[in-house]
């Protein structure tokens, strides 16, 4: 009924990320009580093969990593733009497919300008 | 099912969370042994395919060899590097711990078993996996490493190029069943004739197989860990208890992985009709038996995969994943779609 709707299936999935941080903490907090520990300089050094760590870690990276960045998101929310036409596509039958079809066509055009434009290539 | 909780006070309330409880706790013990054991099998399987013994020593034929390792964990020391960001440091693990152990949520074991029967329960396994990806990249980002710096890039960058490819091919067996829920998935299987999706959908399940992989960070696709380069990538700066957080979440992942196979494309806990015709005793055999069977089928196909072929270079991976894999799971929607129609 509107209003006052719960959405009570939900409930177990809530008390299982619950559990589930619960449980991961419970082995921190667990291993913290009975393991010893012993620090000291050389074992606080991130480690680098065994040498002291040269320059700064957070290091300049691949501007690549963005451009994949981007093309996930434009790309994801495709998929999910798929998922509800594929459970009603039973309901809605030809019309569906052309509709689908058309808007896979788009998706390729920004998939061919991104292939053209060289953004899957790592050298 | 749950009308109760919309009448405050009750005690039925509490009831069904103790039962709900009691399910998850039946759920995540039985998971992690599976997790414990599934190292040694993949120990064994690898070792016997390298003509070798695999783990030996502790117990008879190296059986409490997981136990053993588990105990060493729990008492080696935490380091925690001295310029690492404390607090992501310390939550990155329970991150990725959570991400792979709440997907099991939606999983049907067998039939009537699933602890929430939500009818979005691909979606939710698919978003847990996003989700899973902040693990990698907090924990290398955190870490104050150049290692765990590159590893944990590389892990973000692979995992999401290849949950595209998934997510998509998954699209068929949703046009297929016409449902999200992975127990009508299931149902909707066994009315088919061949029983199982794997078969229809062939290019869909070689995607999916292949996307998995990935996804898990499993060799030949573990970029992200590569001990001769990167030496564990992301993971490099954490030990003792927090490292096995990251090893347990892997292996989940991998069940989890397994499972989704299993249901979406080998028909869950069913088996096949023309099988059960002829040989009708199998009938009796319970569904969660068929459903470990095929998940250690997939488990072991992971092993053999480890055993026989060596490392992809990062940019053969990425080129696999965006250059093929995409679009042969969008040309299988495509088919998928064209075949539904012309058979109705």
């Amino acid at each position: 009924m509107p209003g006052r709707y719960l959405p009570t299936e939900y409930l177990p999935v809530a008390i299982f990320i619950a559990i589930s941080i619960a449980f991961g903490l419970g082995a921190l907090i667990m291993g913290s009580m009975v393991r010893l520990r012993r620090p000291y300089r050389e074992k606080l050094m991130p480690y680098e093969s065994g040498i002291d760590p040269v320059g700064e870690p957070r290091v300049r990276f691949s501007i690549r990593f963005y451009i994949i960045a981007m093309l996930f998101v434009v790309f994801d929310v495709e998929a999910i733009f798929m998922y509800p036409w594929a459970i009603v596509f039973d309901k809605i039958g030809l019309f569906a497919l052309i509709e689908m079809i058309i808007f896979i066509v788009i998706l390729l055009v920004g998939y061919v300008y991104a292939l053209k434009k060289e953004a899957f290539r790592w050298e | 099912m749950f009308e109760f909780l919309i009448r405050p006070g009750s005690f039925d309330l509490f009831l069904n969370i103790g039962i709900i409880i009691l399910k998850i706790a039946v759920v995540i013990g039985v998971v992690m042994l599976h997790v414990a054991y599934a190292t040694y099998f993949e120990r064994k399987v690898i070792g016997h395919i390298q003509v070798r013994m695999g783990p030996m020593e502790v117990g008879p034929h190296g059986i409490l060899q997981p136990i053993a390792d588990m105990l060493k964990l729990f008492f080696k020391e935490d380091i925690i590097p001295e310029k690492a960001d404390k607090p992501v440091f310390y939550f990155a693990p329970i991150i990725s711990l959570m991400a792979a152990l709440s997907s099991l949520a939606v999983i049907p074991f067998f039939d009537g078993f699933v602890i929430a029967d939500i009818n979005i329960g691909l979606l939710f396994i698919l978003a847990l996996s996003s989700l899973g990806s902040y693990g990698l990249i907090l924990s290398g980002w955190s870490s104050d490493s150049k290692y765990s710096f590159l590893g944990g890039l590389r892990s973000s960058a692979q995992v999401i190029s290849y949950e595209i490819a998934m997510g998509m091919s998954l699209v068929g067996v949703m046009i297929m069943a016409g449902s999200l829920n992975l127990t009508e998935i299931v149902k909707a299987q066994a009315a088919y004739p061949t029983g199982m999706y794997a078969i229809p959908q062939f290019l869909g399940f070689f995607v999916f197989i292949i996307a998995a992989i990935a996804e898990t960070n499993r060799s030949p696709f573990d970029l992200p860990e590569c001990e001769s380069e990167l030496v564990a990538g992301y993971f490099v700066e954490y030990s003792g208890m927090r490292f096995a957080l990251f090893y347990a979440a892997e292996y989940i992942g991998m069940i989890i992985m397994g499972s989704l196979a299993v249901t979406c494309f080998l028909g869950g806990w069913t088996i096949p009709a023309f099988i059960t015709a002829v040989l009708p005793f199998l009938k009796y055999v319970p569904g969660i038996v068929w459903f470990a069977l095929k998940l250690y089928v997939i488990i072991f196909f992971y092993y053999w995969i480890r055993a026989t072929l060596p490392r992809y270079r990062y940019d053969q991976l990425m080129a696999i994943g965006w250059k093929v894999l995409i679009p042969l799971s969008l040309l299988n929607i495509v088919i998928t779609g064209i075949i539904k129609i012309m058979v109705d």
